[in-house]
C-alpha cells in the first residue's frame, strides 16, 4: 500500500483515476494535433483539386524509394513501440528498455533517411522560390511547399518523440515502471502511433500522386 | 487544516513560492495579475483611438499610428485578455473547488500554460515596443505576408506560443471535469459554470491548433516570400481567411461561453431560486460550442465567397440565436418570482443580460446576407462585437470577480461602492458603443482615423462614454485593492450560495477540502417557497 501511494500524485484519489486522466489527456492532445495537421491537409486538398496536373508532376519528382523505405521503418518502429507497451503491462523493465531503445533507433533511422532525401531534393532544385526547377509547372511550387512543410512538421514531431522515448527508456532503466504503474509508457506509445499514422497519410499524398502514369 | 489561518495564501510568502507554484488557486491569481497588465495597455490604445476620433480631422496621430493602435488593441484584448480572462482566472480558481477536487488533473502543465502565456505576451509586447504591427488583429494576407513593414512575425510568434498555453489549459479543464469530480457529483448535478467551461475547453482544444498552423503558414510565407496564400504562384489569399476564421469564430465563443456560465451562477444565488430548465441551459452551452464551428463563413460574405456558401453560413449563423435565446429566457424565468437582491454581482449579471441581448440581436442583422453588404466593415460591426465581448464577457468577468472575491481573498469588497461602479460601467458602456451602431448604419467605416464631419456628434458621445467607462474600471481596481487590507473578513459562504466552493473556508486551504466532499443533491437547491409564497431565507 505504501509503495502504491508514492506513485499517485496528490491531486488524485487512486492509481486508476491517475491512469485514466493520463490516457484521456493524451487522447485530447492527439485531437489537438489532428486539427493542427488538419489545416494543412485541408489546404493541400484545395490546391490538389485546383492544380492536379502540377501536383502529379511534382509528386513524380519526389523520391518514392526513400519514401517507401521510411514507411517500412516507421511501421516497424510502431511494432517495437507496441511491444514495449506490452512488456510495460507485465512489468518487464529490461525488455521495456530494449524495445524503447529499438524504437528510438528506428526513429533516428527515419530522420537520417529523410536527411539524405532532403539533400537530394535541394540538389535537384525542388525548393520553391527563384531556384525552383524551371521544367516543372509553376504550381508545382505549391506542391513542394506542402512537401517541405508537411514532412518538416512531421520530422519535428518525430524529434520530440525521440526525446520522450529516450526519457521513458531512462526511467524504465531506473525501474520506475511496474505492472501497476506504466501509463507514461502507454501514452508515449499513443503519441508515437499518432506520429506514425500522420506519415501513413503523408506517404500517398506526397509520393504517390499518379505515380503509375 | 480547518485552522482559518492556514490557507493557500499563507502557505508561502516568497516570490519563488508563487512562481513555482502548482496550486490552481495561485495560478489563477498569477493569471489575474498578468491579464490586468495586458488589459491596461490595450485599454490605453483604445483611449488614444477615442481621443483621435473626437475630431473629424486626423490631428492626434498619423493614419499609420492609428493602424498600429487598433492592431495592438485587438491583439492584446483578444488573445491576452478576453480569451484567458474567465477561463484562466476564475476557471482555474473555481473549477477544482466546484467539483470537490484537490487540484486540476495536471498541475505542472497548468503552470506551464501560464509560462507559455507570459512568454507569448513578452513577444507581443516586444513587437509593440519595436514599433508595432499594422495589419489588424486578423493578419489578412497578402498584406501581412508581402506588404506590411511592421513586426508581424514577432507578434504572430507571441500569439502562437500563447495559443499553446490556451490549448493546455483547455486540455487540463476537460480532463479535470471528466475525471476528478467528487463522489455523487454526476453530470447533471454540476454547476452550470462547469458546463460552460467544459464547452469552452472543447473549443480551445479543437480550434486553437488551426490558428497555430495558420499563423505558421503565414509566417513561413512572409519569411521565404513564397507560399500558398500568394496569388503569384496561383495561391489563394481567401484560404487564409477561411483558416483564420475557422479558429476565430469559435474563439468568439471562447470569449462569451465562460461569461454565460458565470451569469448562470449569479442569477440563481441572488434570486434564491433553482435555475429554470437546468438541462436546457447546460446543453445550450454545448450547442453554442458545436454551432460555433460551422459559421466561420459569415465573416466572408463580401470576400468572393460563393453565394450558396453565403446562404448556408447565414442560416447556420441564425441558428446560434436559438441556444443563446434559451439561456436568456431561462435566466428571466429564474428571476420570475425570485427574492431578488441587487448586490453588485447581480447588477453585473442583469446588465450582462441586457447587453448580451442587444449584441446578439444585432448579430442577426449581420448574419443576414443583404444587410451585411451594407453594414460590413462599418462601426455597426464594431458596436456589435463590443456589446458581446465588453458588454458580455467583461461585464460577466467583473460580476464573477465580485461574486468570488470573498472566496479568493477572504475579504468582502465595499458593497455600495461596487454597486455604484456596476451602474457607472453600464452607463459608460452604452454611451460608448450605442452611438457606434448609428454611425455604422450611417456608413462610417471602421479602422480609419479621419471621418466626414457629420459623424462628429456620435463620435464625441462615444468618446465621452469611454471616459465614464474608464471610471467604471478604475473604481473596482481601487476598492478591490483597498479591501485586501481593510475589507471585512468574509465567512465561508457570504452569499449563502449552493455549490461546493462555498463549503470550504475563505480563502480555501491549500488542498481545498479537509475531506473529499460527497454530493447528494442537484445544483442550486435553494429552499423552496413556503406556504405564504415567500422565500424562507430571504
Amino acid at each position: 500500500m505504501l509503495e502504491r501511494h508514492s506513485i499517485v500524485a496528490e491531486q488524485f484519489e487512486d492509481a486508476e483515476q491517475q491512469s485514466a486522466a493520463a490516457h484521456l489527456g493524451m487522447w485530447t492532445f492527439i485531437a489537438t494535433e489532428v486539427l493542427f495537421f488538419g489545416g494543412l491537409f485541408l489546404a493541400y486538398t484545395v490546391y490538389r483539386h485546383f492544380y492536379f496536373d502540377a501536383f502529379a508532376a511534382g509528386s513524380k519528382h519526389t523520391d518514392a524509394v526513400y519514401g517507401t523505405i521510411n514507411s517500412v521503418i516507421l511501421l516497424t518502429s510502431s511494432f517495437t513501440m507496441a511491444l514495449a507497451v506490452q512488456f510495460a503491462k507485465i512489468g518487464r523493465a529490461k525488455l521495456i528498455v530494449r524495445f524503447l531503445l529499438l524504437t528510438v533507433f528506428l526513429g533516428a533511422m527515419f530522420l537520417a533517411v529523410k536527411g539524405f532525401e532532403y539533400h537530394e531534393d535541394i540538389v535537384k532544385h525542388l525548393v520553391p522560390g527563384p531556384n525552383f526547377d524551371p521544367s516543372l509547372p509553376l504550381q508545382s511550387q505549391i506542391f513542394f511547399w506542402f512537401y517541405w512543410i508537411m514532412t518538416g512538421l512531421h520530422a519535428v514531431h518525430i524529434l520530440i518523440g525521440l526525446g520522450v522515448l529516450s526519457a521513458m527508456a531512462f526511467l524504465a532503466r531506473r525501474e520506475k515502471f511496474s505492472a501497476q504503474y506504466h501509463s507514461p509508457v502507454e501514452i508515449t506509445g499513443l503519441y508515437w502511433h499518432f506520429v506514425d499514422i500522420v506519415w501513413l497519410f503523408l506517404y500517398p499524398l506526397l509520393y504517390l500522386v499518379q505515380r503509375h502514369a | 487544516m480547518n485552522d482559518p489561518e492556514q490557507n493557500y495564501l499563507s502557505a508561502g510568502w516568497t516570490v519563488r513560492s508563487w512562481l513555482l507554484t502548482t496550486d490552481h488557486k495561485r495560478i489563477g491569481i498569477l493569471y489575474l495579475l498578468s491579464i490586468l497588465v495586458f488589459f491596461a495597455i490595450a485599454a490605453a490604445a483604445a483611449a488614444m483611438m477615442r481621443l483621435e476620433l473626437l475630431t473629424p480631422q486626423g490631428d492626434l496621430v498619423l493614419s499609420e499610428t492609428y493602424n498600429k493602435l487598433f492592431t495592438m488593441h485587438g491583439v492584446l484584448m483578444v488573445w491576452f485578455f478576453l480569451i484567458p480572462s474567465i477561463p484562466t482566472v476564475l476557471g482555474n480558481f473555481i473549477i477544482p473547488l466546484m467539483i470537490g477536487a484537490r487540484d486540476v488533473a495536471f498541475p505542472k502543465l497548468n503552470l506551464l500554460s501560464w509560462y507559455l502565456f507570459i512568454i507569448g505576451g513578452c513577444f507581443a509586447l516586444h513587437a509593440i515596443v519595436l514599433g508595432g504591427v499594422d495589419t489588424g488583429w486578423t493578419f489578412y494576407t497578402p498584406y501581412s505576408t508581402a506588404y506590411s513593414n511592421s513586426h508581424v512575425l514577432e507578434m504572430a510568434a507571441g500569439i502562437f506560443i500563447a495559443g499553446f498555453g490556451s490549448i493546455l489549459t483547455g486540455l487540463n479543464f476537460i480532463i479535470t471535469i471528466q475525471k476528478m469530480r467528487a463522489p455523487g457529483l454526476t453530470w447533471f448535478r454540476l454547476p452550470l459554470f462547469i458546463w460552460s467551461m467544459y464547452s469552452t475547453s472543447i473549443i480551445l482544444v479543437l480550434a486553437t491548433p488551426v490558428l497555430a498552423i495558420t499563423l505558421l503558414l503565414m509566417s513561413i510565407e512572409r519569411i521565404w516570400g513564397v507560399g500558398i496564400f500568394n496569388p503569384k504562384l496561383g495561391g489563394d489569399p481567401i484560404l487564409f481567411q477561411h483558416l483564420f476564421w475557422f479558429y476565430s469564430h469559435p474563439a468568439v465563443y471562447i470569449m462569451i461561453l465562460p461569461g454565460l456560465g458565470v451569469v448562470s451562477e449569479i442569477i440563481p444565488c441572488f434570486s434564491r431560486k433553482k435555475i429554470f430548465g437546468y438541462k436546457f441551459v447546460a446543453f445550450s452551452s454545448v450547442a453554442i460550442a458545436v454551432l460555433g464551428f460551422l459559421v466561420w463563413g459569415h465573416h466572408m460574405f463580401v470576400s468572393s465567397q460563393s453565394i450558396y456558401a453565403g446562404m448556408a453560413f447565414s442560416i447556420l449563423s441564425f441558428l446560434v440565436a436559438i441556444p443563446s435565446a434559451i439561456k436568456v429566457f431561462n435566466w428571466t424565468a429564474t428571476l420570475y418570482r425570485g427574492s431578488i437582491s441587487f448586490n453588485a454581482p447581480m447588477l453585473y449579471a442583469l446588465s450582462f443580460i441586457g447587453l448580451f441581448v442587444i449584441g446578439g440581436l444585432t448579430g442577426l442583422f449581420l448574419a443576414t446576407l443583404a444587410v451585411d453588404v451594407h453594414l460590413h466593415g462599418t462601426y455597426f460591426v464594431v458596436a456589435h462585437f463590443h456589446y458581446i465581448m465588453v458588454g458580455g464577457m467583461v461585464t460577466a468577468f467583473m460580476g464573477g470577480l465580485h461574486f468570488w472575491w470573498p472566496k479568493i481573498t477572504g475579504r468582502l469588497y465595499p458593497e455600495k461602492l461596487a454597486q455604484l461602479a456596476a451602474i457607472i460601467l453600464f452607463i459608460g458602456f452604452n454611451l460608448t458603443f450605442f452611438p457606434q451602431f448609428i454611425l455604422g448604419y450611417l456608413g462610417m467605416p471602421r479602422r480609419v482615423h479621419e471621418y466626414a464631419p457629420e459623424f462628429q456628434l456620435y463620435n464625441v458621445l462615444s468618446t465621452a462614454g469611454a471616459s465614464i467607462l474608464a471610471i467604471g474600471y478604475l473604481l473596482p481596481l481601487i476598492y478591490f485593492l483597498w479591501s485586501l487590507f481593510y475589507g471585512k473578513k468574509s465567512s465561508a459562504n457570504p452569499w449563502r450560495a449552493t455549490g461546493l466552493e462555498w463549503k470550504t473556508s475563505s480563502p480555501p486551504p491549500k488542498h481545498n477540502f479537509a475531506e473529499t466532499p460527497v454530493v447528494t443533491e442537484d445544483a442550486y437547491e435553494y429552499p423552496p417557497l413556503n406556504e405564504i409564497g415567500e422565500h424562507p431565507d430571504a
